[in-house]
């Protein structure tokens, strides 16, 4: 697509300071990655590797101890510089956040349907007997039927909590939605139908989506481009078929080896040895490089930048810097 | 079996370590130290015994003197020394306060192990029980039940009753904080492989789940007996405790029907209420401290505030042009 | 369980303890002390022998203690008949009735007073986690909790009366006994500052401790953080949000306390020689005015385990998720 991205993220750092023990939590480093209109981004890797945290950096709702840098813009403007009253206006109307559903991401004792409607009227957008029926309307469009708005969540289902998270997200007609998660903590049978949902709901809206997801098979099926993070870093970042087909960075190649596949069974699980790193105590060079089957002595003691191993297709290792003049993404 | 002492042992080098960055634990611990340092060298610390009645130049009783006059405490309306009431009377408070304290941590142990482990109709009794206690109001029930021994005319002294009465109806945050922390022990594994080697009950309990409960019972007697002192002196505010081997709280009765407020004498009600707040406070700081240790809290909540944007960052769109992109 | 069968089960507990309330009173009062005679009409009083055996078959202390007895205590008391206050020389229940409202009075304006200043500043403590206020706030509820209520009152009792020409005692000065209390509000109100002032100062304590350690919790919850990504203000997200979460459990600490209410009650009517259940209790006991002393302990006792079952029900009309438990 030759039209302009909807979301640029380049170099979003974070840190959170940690006073107790006098220690810097590098939750992110130098993450950089575009979301095009209509185009679903998928985030995947393992749990902790900051995926939550790059979209709570950019709705900018991390709490006190955190330290952000880099720029985020969204329609040319940077998010990042703007004040925390500009930044509410974005919130909800230009970017929403679905959550896991559990019990606890929408209020027990406010009934499903005011918190919706919540939503609208705080924009001022339409009245609230107007917000009342596009609480109906955003009900049905999620598959719950429209009386149930009147009920609490806890008379809910996980797979219709979700749901109502969704309906939630869309009420103020947002282009860029985020998701975090959506089908853990779900069976398997309501996950797909989640995932359905979705898809239907980018197709009729627009919608561009950021899914983190630690679910290959997700990815495999949602979406347009791929997002492989690490401790923190982007690892690799490429469409899904280049991902998935030819993917360069040795933990991606890993990850899709552990993934199973029940197309091909084999004899037993794949698994990576060792443990993410401790975001207070990172490694000197690649953060991949104690567990990295393919590690070599410069891996040790620098940290490779991103190489554009074929337009638009970037991975961060040093095996790669033979394939191209070394040259990062030019700020 | 080790394992549990060892688990326990380790926990404790631990607990030292996070005590001593700890401050309110560590002020808690001077101030129930230093009454415990008064009351056990209340002889040492005192010119005079409390009995002892201070007389002016003519013999008179040196009555309501002001700390001005006779140090450093003054004198109470019968010429006694407040000082040495306060020190002596640190004994008692004391004393009482403790005991009644073991009490209803001992009671409360018991009965909370015996509802965790043996569940059943066992748990439900001991449960039921406790709901009931709880909401009947404790001054009232404790008056009448203190006036109702009393009136059996046994030649016990008043303190013991107060000991007794006290400890026998504050056992019941104890026995629930045990009750279930053991009902989270028994499913741990260890628990089930004893059972299957044929280890009795009695074995369990002390090898297995006795280590374990022990800090929490630590911390929660601490808090207990902050709060057995403050029912002690109420009680003996009322007049319950015993005359003649006076406590804070007896003081305080004494103060306030001698008229010493009337008197203006604030130095016979000041201290010894004082040194009441001293003593439970230091025992709440002390027993909150340990809780938290035992118990971490969660981190901060959402509202807290806004995370930092590092102004290096600020740059425009137009300055930023690179593309990542993707089609 | 429903929200039916939850009340059910509170209910019958409630009967439960109140059934273990009038056992205590029997079996401390009818059964411990040596002569029951005695404990119907009291030591001190000189009666004749004749007098004394008329009595024992008027009390029906001649028939067996159980199942008789025990009854026809459980019947008197059921008709109100709580005996007669040999040191007042009225029958009990009619004194009780009779200084009921100034206690209620007493307490009652002490909790709405301590509620309300408790939680407002337990908010603000628990919102400005870790600030100088929070800090303070907390200082302040930890001393007020280790502060004994009759103390606190002599203090305040004494710089009240000194610095402030506050009257020392009694519920109305002395030319206005008898007077019905609305008549003479002035004095009453003067009356009333240091004895309420003393019950908000420990109560507030420990409302906001409550309300502190709720509001915190509430606030670490996830849809806090959805509210906040909806892009409300932290004072909105506070106020749609967090309050009536946070402020659930200040009802059940409200009833838990009324036990430790009516306690505190005692002592402060007795520093403040108010004229209420407190200090009428306080008097029968040091007086040995046992059957005064049973019928305030029966209705102390019984009025907090109804009021504590009053909150249960309201609790459940709060939270929508008590009734699908």
């Amino acid at each position: 697509m030759a039209e302009t991205p909807l979301l640029r993220v380049r170099h979003l750092s974070t840190d959170f300071l940690l006073p107790a023990d006098k220690k810097i939590a590098r939750a992110l480093e130098d993450v950089s990655f575009d979301v095009y209109p209509g185009q679903t981004v998928g985030l995947v890797g393992e749990s902790g590797c900051g995926k939550t945290t790059t979209l709570m950096s950019v709705l900018r709702l991390l709490p006190a101890n955190a330290r952000i840098s880099g720029q985020v813009f969204f329609h040319e403007v940077n998010l990042l510089s703007l004040s925390e009253r500009q930044m509410r206006e974005y919130r909800w109307k230009d970017i929403a956040i679905v959550f896991q559903g559990a019990m606890n991401a929408l209020n027990p004792v406010m009934r499903v349907g005011e918190q919706i409607c919540e939503a609208i009227t705080l924009r001022g957008i339409m009245s609230s007997d107007r917000a009342q029926a596009r609480v109906g309307e955003l009900l049905e469009m999620v598959g719950i039927p429209k009386e149930r708005g009147s009920q609490y969540p806890f008379q809910y289902s996980g797979g219709m909590r979700q749901r109502a998270m969704i309906a939630m997200a869309l009420a103020c007609s947002p282009r860029l939605l985020f998701a975090d998660e959506p089908t853990t903590a779900l069976d398997v049978m309501v996950q797909a139908q989640i995932l359905e949902l979705l898809e239907e709901i980018q197709r009729r809206l627009g919608l561009a989506i950021v899914l983190v997801t630690h679910d290959l098979g997700v990815v495999a099926e949602m979406c347009d481009a791929v997002v492989v993070m690490y401790g923190g870093k982007v690892a690799e970042y490429g469409s899904v078929d280049e991902i998935f087909n030819a993917p360069r960075h040795p933990y991606t190649q890993k990850l899709l080896e552990s993934f199973p596949d029940l197309a091909r069974p084999t004899g037993s699980l794949a698994s990576i040895p060792g443990a993410p790193p401790r975001l207070t105590e990172l490694p000197p060079g690649c953060r991949f490089a104690p567990r990295c089957h393919l590690r070599i002595g410069k891996c040790d003691s620098e940290s490779p930048p991103l190489f554009e191993v074929e337009p638009g297709h970037f991975a961060a290792c040093h095996l790669l810097e033979s394939t191209q003049d070394a040259s990062p993404p030019s700020p | 079996m080790r394992e549990s002492w060892l688990l326990l042992q380790r926990n404790l080098s631990d607990f030292w370590k996070t005590f001593r960055r700890n401050q309110m634990g560590l002020i808690g611990a001077f101030l129930v130290g230093t009454a415990l340092l008064l009351a056990i060298f209340a002889p040492l610390l005192t010119s005079i015994s409390p009995m002892e009645t201070v007389r002016t130049a003519d013999g008179r009783a040196l009555t309501f003197a002001p700390p001005s006059v006779h140090g450093p405490l003054g004198t109470d309306d019968a010429g006694h020394d407040i000082w040495s009431q306060v020190a002596f009377g640190a004994r008692i408070s004391l004393v009482v306060g403790f005991l009644a304290g073991f009490i209803a941590m001992f009671v409360g142990s018991l009965l909370g192990i015996l509802a965790g482990y043996f569940g059943g109709w066992v748990d439900t009794l001991i449960m039921r029980v406790t709901d009931v206690l709880l909401v009947i109001p404790d001054l009232p029930l404790m008056l009448v039940l203190v006036a109702a021994i009393r009136q059996l005319n046994l030649k016990i002294s008043p303190l013991v009753i107060l000991i007794l009465v006290i400890g026998l109806l504050y056992w019941t945050s104890t026995a629930r904080l045990v009750r279930s922390q053991v009902l989270s022990i028994k499913e741990r594994q260890f628990v089930a492989r004893a059972r299957a080697i044929g280890a009795g009950h009695g074995h369990i309990i002390r090898k297995h789940i006795l280590p374990q409960i022990m800090p929490l019972i630590v911390a929660n007697t601490v808090l207990i007996l902050s709060t057995a002192i403050l029912i002690e002196s109420g009680l003996a505010f009322l007049g319950l405790g015993d005359p003649t081997q006076p406590s804070w709280g007896t003081m305080l009765n004494f103060a306030f029907d001698r008229n010493a407020i009337s008197n203006g004498a604030w130095w016979f009600y000041l201290p010894p209420g004082l040194a009441i707040v001293w003593v439970s406070l230091g025992c709440v700081l002390l027993g909150n401290v340990l809780e938290e240790m035992l118990n971490p809290r969660l981190t901060g909540h959402h509202l807290e505030g806004e995370a930092r944007v590092l102004s290096a960052s600020l740059k425009s769109a137009e300055e930023s042009s690179e593309e990542v992109s993707h089609g | 369980m429903s929200r039916r069968d939850y009340l059910f089960r509170k209910l019958l507990l409630s009967l439960v303890t109140i059934f273990m309330v009038l056992v205590i009173n029997f079996v401390l009062f009818r059964i411990l002390p040596g002569d029951p005679v005695r404990a119907v009409i009291g030591r001190n009083v000189k009666i004749s022998a004749e007098v004394q055996q008329a009595l024992r078959e008027q009390f029906g202390l001649d028939k067996p203690i159980f199942p008789d007895q025990f009854f026809n205590a459980l019947r008197q008391w059921a008709q109100g008949n709580l005996g007669v206050s040999w040191s007042l020389r009225r029958p009990v229940a009619e004194v009780l009735m009779s200084k009921l409202g100034n206690t209620l009075l007493l307490i009652g304006l002490g909790q709405v007073l301590s509620i309300f200043f408790g939680v407002l500043l337990g908010l603000f403590a628990g919102w400005k986690r870790k600030t100088p206020f929070d800090v303070g706030a907390l200082t302040f509820s930890l001393i007020a909790w280790a502060t004994p209520t009759f103390w606190l009152g002599i203090i305040l009792l004494a710089a009240g009366s000194t610095w402030l020409g506050l009257p020392t005692g009694g519920i109305v000065s002395p030319e206005n006994v008898g007077k019905p209390l609305y008549a003479v509000l002035p004095d009453l109100a003067r009356h009333l500052v240091l004895p309420t002032l003393t019950l908000t100062i420990l109560y507030l304590g420990e409302y906001m401790l409550i309300m502190r350690s709720s509001i915190l919790e509430v606030l670490s919850e996830d849809y806090i953080l959805t509210a906040k990504a909806k892009g409300m203000t932290n004072w909105q997200v506070l106020w749609r949000h967090g309050l009536k979460n946070a402020m659930l459990p200040i009802v059940t600490i409200v009833a838990l306390n009324l036990g430790f209410t009516v306690s505190g009650a005692i002592y402060i009517e007795t520093v403040f020689s108010y004229d209420g259940l407190g200090k009428l209790f306080q008097t029968a006991l040091i007086k040995q005015d046992y059957p005064l002393l049973q019928g305030a302990f029966l209705l102390l006792a019984v009025s907090v385990i109804v009021a504590n079952m009053l909150a249960d029900i309201l609790y459940t009309s709060l939270d929508p998720r008590v009734k699908a438990n």
